[in-house]
């Protein structure tokens, strides 16, 4: 599997990352380097072995779905790089 | 008596009870030491007032009588911990002037434990490194050096200014986290010891998050018996880490016999790797020779898929992170990047992640990105999470048949140049975790400490591996190799 420019376009796109057109032949170069080294994952034998979703065999814990720390607007909005009237505050979302 | 801040944790308790020095006496030691040490690049965060009144506190209750292990005893924080009104940025642009509304559970572990913060320490950004040179602060260096030759090391990653701090005698002990060996490769590389304990046993709440099935929290101090204390300051059972695990916690130091007659070691041979130093190879046989002279078994064992551990680890790991630092995205804290006249939302996104994420982080996060994408995932992804699980069965076989703890090298080499692997391509560099990854996959506690020298006059260390919850056991082994090893050494200041 190689990756192409497009393809690492493809990628930046969908991690909201901003790559200049220059940029993309080295980007596309470094995924292939390390999908290179990924690609000995292959050689084993994966056969009805479940995917790990926890490496400790353990049930997530249950809580009431109830409010538990609540009514902390201004804590919640005070790193925010723009935040107006009790919002966070984005350039036009809706056309 | 001896400068103040070369105290190990255990000395400064004693001492503190006693009477014979205050906590406001330990941390003016330290905060003149940090001063003196603005070329190591190891604290970048400054939080004196907090210490001084912190000290104060805790002299004050040891004075009353009520005074835990850790009271009064001055800690580095790494950035990656979230601490409340003081800058943690997780050495990244991104994050730039973010100060958390909240405390991370660890370091409320400690505080309320009467432990002082002396500020925060140096590290690669969101921990994605292995030579602190990713971090937006600068590279951490090495206190230590090749004898005489003045080139500047790396202390290891991801906590380079942790590792820097402590083995420079800047602070009695840090804290430090390990995804991939951010513990342990350091402190082998700086000559200190530090533990990953095992997934679950120290709460992730507040702590910036990596690839969240793998980060865990530990303690990087001077000595194991260190080590022990401020592991038990730290675990906890956490109502808001859903993976925490709520089981007692021991009295770790408490355990710390120095007997080890009758254990099994293991020694697995897909850890004797094509190309090792001979110095490396060195080390390790002397270690199986100090634990067996101690009355262990040597024990040779086989961990079948330990090489495709890192290749499982750079799609699982890339994968958590790609998810995780979505949240970056300029609207709720951090960076956001100026826009141009008519830039949309989706603009401010990928200049502000452009601009506030460095190249590591973008080309993991992408890396990431791209094993998750749609026709990807069942090919890259989902194959990983199947070879993790053969990986953990093969710790787990061996645990069967009663081995007790696995030695191990805890890195390919001593610490490196800064600068040195720039030019080499990102495998290269990634292979520094080829010894501590796999337990990071198995959810294992790991420790790393220094056994011996290199030729140049560098510290080496090993790796024990334990069982699951059984960090009392494996801190009690690698006190034995400790005792046994006799390490001392100390960096000559040059700084």
């Amino acid at each position: 599997m190689s990756i192409d420019t497009a393809t690492a376009a493809k990628v930046a796109k969908l991690a909201r990352i901003k790559v200049e057109e220059d940029q993309l032949p080295a980007l596309a170069e470094e995924f292939n380097t390390i999908l290179g080294f990924i690609e000995q994952l292959n050689e084993v034998d994966v056969e009805g072995v479940e995917p790990m979703t926890s490496v400790t065999p353990q049930r997530l814990k249950r809580r009431e779905d109830v409010v538990t720390e609540g009514d902390q607007q201004d804590k919640i909005l005070a790193n925010a790089p723009d935040a107006r009237e009790g919002f966070f505050a984005v350039p036009k979302v809706v056309e | 008596m001896t400068d103040l801040n070369t105290l190990k944790i255990a000395e400064a308790r004693d001492a503190l009870r006693k009477g014979d020095v205050t906590s406001a006496e330990l941390t003016e030691a330290c905060l003149t030491a940090i001063e003196g040490a603005g070329q190591l690049n190891a604290f970048v965060h400054d939080t004196s007032e907090i210490a001084r009144a912190q000290a104060a506190a805790a002299d004050e209750r040891i004075k009353a009588g009520d005074a835990p292990a850790m009271c009064g005893i001055p800690l580095g924080i790494k950035d990656l911990f979230c601490t409340k009104g003081v800058p943690s940025q997780a050495a990244s642009n991104i994050l730039g002037g973010f100060k958390p509304e909240y405390e991370s559970t660890v370091t409320q572990n400690l505080f309320d434990a009467g432990a002082v913060m002396l500020g925060k320490l140096n590290m690669d950004e969101f921990a994605m490194g292995s030579s602190n040179e990713t971090s937006c602060y600068g590279n951490a260096v090495n206190p230590w050096r090749r004898g005489n030759d003045e080139t500047a090391l790396t202390p290891g990653g991801s906590s380079g200014g942790s590792a820097s701090a402590v083995s420079a005698d800047l602070c009695l002990a840090a804290t430090g986290t390990d995804t991939g060996g951010s513990i342990r490769q350091p402190a082998a590389f700086t000559g200190i010891t530090g533990i990953k304990p095992t997934y679950g046993r120290c709460s992730r709440w507040g702590i910036v998050a990596f690839a969240s099935s793998l980060d865990q929290a530990g303690p990087m101090t001077k000595d194991v018996r260190d080590a022990a204390i401020m592991l038990e300051a730290m675990c906890s059972y956490d109502p808001k880490d859903s993976t925490s695990m709520d089981i007692a916690v021991p009295d770790f130091e408490a355990m710390l016999t120095g007997d080890i007659k009758g254990k099994v070691i293991g020694i697995p041979k897909e850890y004797q790797m094509e190309g090792m130093p001979e110095e490396i190879q060195k080390l390790w046989d002397e270690g199986k020779a100090m634990l067996k002279a101690a009355g262990a078994e040597i024990r040779d064992i086989s961990l079948p898929h330990t090489k495709y551990a890192l290749p499982a680890y750079y799609v699982i790991a890339p994968a958590e992170a790609s998810s995780n630092l979505a949240r970056y995205d300029g609207v709720r804290y951090g960076h956001r990047a100026k826009l141009a006249q008519g830039d949309g939302i989706t603009e401010m996104y990928e200049k502000t992640r452009a601009e506030g994420f460095g190249h590591e982080v973008q080309r993991r996060v992408m890396v990431g990105t791209y094993v998750l994408s749609a026709g990807f995932y069942d090919a890259y992804y989902n194959r990983a999470r199947r070879v993790r699980a053969l990986i953990k069965k093969d710790f787990d076989d061996v645990f069967a048949a009663g081995v007790d703890a696995i030695l191990t090298p805890a890195t390919p080499s001593a610490a490196f140049g800064l600068g040195e692997m720039t030019e080499a391509d990102p495998v290269a560099m990634y292979l520094n975790d080829v010894f501590t990854v796999t337990v990071n996959l198995a959810g294992l506690p790991g420790i790393a400490l220094p056994t011996g020298m290199n030729a140049q006059g560098l510290p080496l260390g090993l790796q024990l591996i334990g069982r699951p919850w059984e960090e009392g056991d494996l801190l009690n082994t690698a006190y034995a190799l400790e005792q046994a090893a006799g390490f001392v050494s100390k960096p000559s200041k040059w700084w």
